[in-house]
Formats: C-alpha cells, sequence, structure tokens
C-alpha cells in the first residue's frame, strides 16, 4: 500500500476518532521503525483486551513492530486468545476458523503473487499454541511441505487460555490443567525442530523478555519467507491467568523458565537460508 | 506459459457464440467451463468418490489456461486455501463429493459470512455408513441453509453452463456470494452426453475485485480496525443486532440474484405444460427420469406437467406456487433418502397434502421411470378413492 492511499478526506479531521488521526500522523507504515522504536509512534495495535501481564499481548506489541513492511503485511489468525486483539490492529487481518490458518494463508499469499508480481506483500500467520500445534497441525506442517512462502508465528502460552484453560500439546508434561486433571502425560511438542525437518528455510523460539532477539527473529522469518521458502517462530508468551501467577510477573517467569532449562531461545537456518541471510546482512553493514 | 484467449462479454459466450457438438463426460464439460472462465487459481484434492474433473483442471493449468494449482492435503484445507485466494481477490475454482463436502462443512458459511464470490462444484455421492460411492444427492439437504446459493444441473450440458454463468451471477456486486453447483455424481460425471460448446479460445472477462462489496484482504485499501470491541467478547443488543444484521444481509444478497438468475439462465425453474393439473417437480437427474415418466404417462391419456428446479437457493417459493396453482397433485422424486426438496416445496405451498414426497432412491439404486409413473398412477387412483 501506498502511504498516500491513508490519509483523511479533507473537511473530516475532526469527525474521525483520536486514535485514528494518530494512526495517519504518526502510524509505522513506510518508517522502518523497530521495537527500540516503541513509545515513539502510534503502535498497530490499540488497547487490546487481553487479560493483565498477558504475555501473547506483549509478543504481539512486539512483533507487530518488528514488521519489516506492515504496508504491505496481511495478517492471518486463528480462534484463542489473540483472535479477540486483532480486530483492534490497524492491518489487513483475517480470521476464519479454528486451525485453518496455513492453509488459509497458502491460497492467500499465492493469489496475491499473481495480483502483485512485482510487489512484495507479506503474508504472516499469527496464532496459538493449540491453533498451531494441536488442530491446525496437519495443515501447518503441509503448508511447509509445500515450501509455501509464509511466515508461522505461534504465541506460546502453554494452553488453551480463551476457553478456559485446558491442556495444549504445549504444555508442559506433568502441568494440571483443564482436561488434564492428573497433570499432562507426554511432553511438550517440539516444534521449531519439526518445522526444521519439516522444510522450514528458518525456525526460531524466542521471547518477549528479549526483544531484541525477538525483532531480529520476525525480520529474518519474514525476508526469508519472502525469498527461500516458509518460516517458523515460536514465542514463549506465558499466561497469568491459567497458570496463576501475578500479572507483573510474566517476564519474570521467562526468566526463571530460561534458567531452569525448561525454555531456551533456539534459531535453526537452513545453510540456503543462511548464505541469502549473509550476503543481505553484508550488505547492512 | 500464458494460454491466449480473447476476452469476451457473458453474453456473447453465453448466448452469441457460435456452438459446436461434443460428446463428451460431465467431468470434461467442467474443465470445458473452467478453460473458458477465465479463473486465476484452482486446488484439487482426490477424495473418494473421486471423477476426472479436477485432474482435467490440472491439465489446463499445465495448459497456460490458469495461473495457479496445487493438490492439497484435506478437503477442509482446500476450502480454507480457496477462501484465502479468494480474499487475496483471487478467482478461484475447486470440487468436491460427498465425504469430501462433509469434511469441509465448517467451512462453506464462513465463504457466505466473508461474501467470497467462490464457485463450487459438487458431484453428489453417498455419504454414510455402510459405505457408498454411488450417486445420491443428501449432502445438499446439508447444505441448504450455509448462506451459498446452490444451482442444481440435470446434465453435462446444464453443468457446463451453470458453472460459467455462477461466476458473473456470484460476482454481481450486489450479489457476492459463492455458488455451490451440484450435479447427480457418477450419471452425469462419468456418462457421455451431447454438449454444444462455443470456440475454446474464448473466455470471461478477469474478476475485478476492487468491484467487491468487501475489500479484498491485499493491503491496497486503508486498514481500519474493524471493530474497537470486538462482537465475539461482547453480550449485549447492539451486538447481537449487528450479527443479525450480517446475516440477514446474507440471505438478501441471496434473493438480489434472482434477477441475475432469471437473465442468465431463463428463470429459477422451467415449467414444461403448464396447465396440466397433475407435476412432476423435481431437480438434477430426477429430471431426465421424469421426462421419460411423463412420455409414458401421456401415452396411458394422463396428461402431466414437469417442473424443473434449477436454483435450489435462492428457492423459487414464489414460482412453485404461481406454477402449480390449479395443480392438485405434485410428485417429487429423489436421489436422496431424506427427501429434502420434497420438504422445500411442501414448505412452499398452501395445501400441501398435494405433494406426493417420492419415489426416493439411494444407496446406488437408479430411479426406473415406471417408479415415477406407478406413484402418479397410485396417487391419483387413491385421490379418486377419496372423492
Amino acid at each position: 500500500m501506498n502511504k498516500s492511499l491513508f490519509k483523511i478526506s479533507p473537511g473530516f479531521e475532526d469527525i474521525m476518532p483520536a486514535e485514528y488521526r494518530e494512526l495517519v500522523e504518526h502510524g509505522p507504515y513506510e518508517k522502518g521503525f523497530g521495537v527500540s522504536d516503541l513509545g515513539t509512534f502510534k503502535e498497530l495495535i490499540e488497547e487490546h483486551p487481553l487479560c493483565a501481564g498477558c504475555g501473547l499481548a506483549l509478543s504481539l506489541r512486539m512483533i507487530l513492530a518488528s514488521l519489516p513492511k506492515p504496508e504491505d503485511t496481511i495478517i492471518v489468525g486463528s480462534t484463542g486468545c489473540s483472535s479477540i486483539a486483532f480486530p483492534q490492529v490497524a492491518l489487513h487481518n483475517i480470521h476464519s476458523l479454528f486451525g485453518n490458518q496455513n492453509a488459509l494463508a497458502s491460497g492467500l499469499k499465492r493469489a496475491l503473487k499473481l495480483r502483485f508480481p512485482d510487489k512484495i506483500k507479506d503474508v504472516v500467520v499469527i496464532a496459538g499454541d493449540g491453533a498451531t500445534a494441536d488442530i491446525g497441525l496437519d495443515m501447518v506442517m503441509q503448508s511447509w511441505f509445500r515450501r509455501e512462502n509464509i511466515t508461522t508465528i505461534m504465541l506460546d502460552n502453554e494452553a488453551y487460555a480463551n476457553t478456559g484453560g485446558q491442556e495444549s500439546g504445549m504444555s508442559p508434561q506433568g502441568t494440571i490443567l483443564n482436561m488434564a486433571p492428573t497433570g499432562k502425560k507426554f511432553p511438550k511438542i517440539s516444534l521449531p525442530e519439526i518445522a526444521r525437518e519439516a522444510g522450514c528455510a528458518y525456525a526460531a523460539a524466542v521471547s518477549p523478555a528479549h526483544p531484541k532477539r525477538l525483532e531480529k527473529a520476525v525480520r529474518r522469518a519474514i525476508l526469508l519467507a519472502r525469498e527461500i521458502g516458509p518460516t517458523y517462530i515460536q514465542v514463549f508468551s506465558p499466561c497469568p491467568t491459567n497458570y496463576k501467577f501475578k500479572p507483573h510477573e510474566t517476564i519474570a517467569r521467562i526468566k526463571q523458565r530460561e534458567k531452569d532449562g525448561t525454555f531456551s531461545i533456539k534459531e535453526y537456518i537452513s545453510p540456503e537460508a543462511q548464505e541469502w541471510l549473509a550476503q543481505i546482512e553484508e550488505v547492512k553493514k | 506459459m500464458v494460454r491466449e484467449q480473447t476476452v469476451v462479454s457473458p453474453e456473447h459466450l453465453f448466448f452469441v457464440a457460435p456452438r459446436e457438438e461434443v460428446f463428451i463426460t460431465g467431468s470434461e464439460a467442467v474443465a470445458e467451463a473452467i478453460k473458458r472462465a477465465n479463473v486465476d487459481m484452482a486446488i484439487a484434492y482426490p477424495i473418494t468418490p473421486q471423477s476426472e474433473s479436477m485432474h482435467l483442471v490440472g491439465d489446463l493449468y499445465a495448459q497456460g489456461y490458469l495461473k495457479d494449482y496445487y493438490r492439497a492435503e484435506n478437503e477442509f484445507a482446500v476450502m480454507a486455501a480457496i477462501h484465502g485466494a479468494s480474499l487475496g481477490g483471487g478467482r478461484v475454482f475447486t470440487a468436491t463429493s460427498g465425504p469430501g463436502t462433509l469434511r469441509a462443512m465448517e467451512m462453506f458459511p464462513v465463504w457466505a459470512g466473508a461474501r467470497q464470490p467462490i464457485v463450487c462444484a459438487f458431484m453428489c455421492r453417498g455419504v454414510s455408513l455402510p459405505p457408498s460411492i454411488q450417486p445420491e444427492n443428501i449432502e445438499m439437504a446439508m447444505l441448504l441453509d450455509t448462506g451459498m446459493m446452490m444451482f442444481h444441473a440435470e446434465n453435462a450440458q446444464d453443468f457446463y453452463d451453470m458453472i460459467l454463468k455462477a461466476y458473473i451471477i456470484a460476482e454481481k456486486p450486489d450479489v457476492h456470494l459463492p455458488v455451490g453447483v451440484f450435479v447427480d455424481g457418477f450419471f452425469v460425471t462419468h456418462t457421455r452426453d451431447k454438449v454444444m460448446l462455443p470456440a475454446g479460445d474464448l473466455k470471461l472477462p478477469p474478476y475485478n475485485p476492487q468491484h467487491a462489496p468487501v475489500p479484498a484482504f491485499d493491503m491496497e485499501t486503508p486498514p481500519m480496525r474493524i471493530v474497537r470491541d470486538p462482537l465475539l467478547i461482547k453480550s449485549n443488543f447492539i451486538s447481537y443486532a449487528a450479527n443479525a444484521s450480517w446475516h440477514q444481509e446474507v440471505m438478501a444478497a441471496a434473493q438480489r440474484a434472482r434477477k441475475h438468475i432469471v437473465r442468465y439462465m431463463g428463470g429459477l425453474l422451467e415449467v414444461e405444460n403448464p396447465h396440466a393439473k397433475v407435476f412432476i417437480a423435481a431437480s438434477g437427474t430426477a429430471v431426465s427420469q421424469s421426462r421419460e415418466a411423463l412420455r409414458e404417462l401421456r401415452q396411458e391419456g394422463i396428461d402431466a406437467g414437469l417442473i424443473k428446479i434449477k436454483s435450489i437457493r435462492p428457492f423459487p417459493e414464489e414460482e412453485i406456487v404461481a406454477s402449480t396453482v390449479n395443480a392438485h397433485l405434485i410428485v417429487v422424486p429423489e436421489f436422496n433418502a431424506g427427501g429434502w426438496l420434497a420438504r422445500e416445496i411442501k414448505a412452499a405451498l398452501n395445501h400441501n397434502s398435494r405433494v406426493v414426497a417420492g419415489p426416493r432412491v439411494f444407496g446406488g439404486m437408479t430411479m426406473p421411470k415406471e417408479l415415477i409413473v406407478n406413484t402418479v398412477k397410485n396417487a391419483l387412483k387413491a385421490r379418486a378413492g377419496v372423492s
């Protein structure tokens, strides 16, 4: 989208909501902002309706601030906590059904390639752990097998949080949750490793406790999805409501998990992706 | 490779362009329609029971008639990906049947709710246990209230014409809804029939997503925060009313399609022998069997008429009422166990004891014309006995 399209018609300035005016005047389109600029521009998400201390909301803010080309980014979401925040995100974003996000994104990306052959249109899937690793895993992996040019980002809060805190495939073994009354019987799914084996050019696990790392992963994943193939990022986003810790402890919780070895930052880059990254990161220097 | 074709107006392709007779299967008729439909992309899945149609559409892609095509992982994923491609502004096509339709079921109301002009062919087949791969159109009953428009083809000629016309009707800015074009699988898809086709180097004008009542998801229009407070998490009258009015608008859009169906398809139904007192009302291949039954009834001195229902959604309630105003018997033969067409007709008519809901065949049975003839004669006998 050319930024000149995004303006308020003369005479209508005073009736547009303040938040919309701010978005037109101080939004991130065509600015190349990153996470270190948060607080200096109007963010794409406005007053999210998620719980206090929500790790997912924090991750989402950072992901949206890290998009390399927000003016040409279309988000595909899925059912879950994030789908309640998406209607307030100032990007074209699609919520279709629970679990079909990567199938939908495959069709969308292909249609946009046909309609805009000379233009970058980034299609980014942002969905929860239930949508990505459980109900939609078939379609997530098939989109990787087919080498679709899309980025898949999982907001991993280790539970079905929006439906009242049920066990998901990403919950740690032993956790007592709804539908796991005696504790989860099997380990957390190793999706970054599965992504690497399933054909992703890039797979990473990051968290909002390290914003610059998160930003780097998002940028690499989106740039590589344009040029090389599918990419995957898993963002650890703890849930104070269902894991029953205080809202201000979200980041401390991530750091504790890093310390006890149950969460670690990961990054897998295919040789082809490595070569391409080296080229563009060399040019930047 | 892009195949060179000449874009012509829908009216030219449908009504003016000279046609030649070919002898092809229903599956080949699908491919002949898609060849001329200027489709951007198609997505396929080899659901069983299968027809050749999506292989043939794949061949069209290899020949340059389509810009993209792939084999997806399951029917739900196909319908989701088709939805994504349509939201991205593409003209799309897929086909399914029986169990595939049910596997994808969750997506159909989403297509309608998102107001996407997707065209999908359904080669209706059995869906139940015990397993059947035979023709049966019970899946149509399950799709009646998804918000999709539904056209039911009698034969390969109908199938070819309805698929092409479905795109033009679906994409009208005052409609913009998905269309399912249905055919009784196997009978039509796997058998050869005479079909009149215009030249293969003609095609419809491309889809223009800028004419859509809902913008494409391509970041070429300014994004807005669609709702400040998502309807989903609100429990108040305004959110219920907003949701309900959206559904009403989907239904209203299907009603607005009536005039386009009349213009391009010659009406939602066709009536033969309109002054008859006895009618057979049917859709799909049951219409062909009914024609045979009518011939025999006439030989026996029974003057009966035929109502061929082409559009199931929108349903021609008023047209059926008008065409049966003097009728005292309406027999509804169907290829399914449920009798959904008879229910629809009964719901539209006053004095619906005039309707005989049958004969019905299913599980792979064919419908001998004698079955229809006997149903008419028995009903006339029973009524004569009563009066």
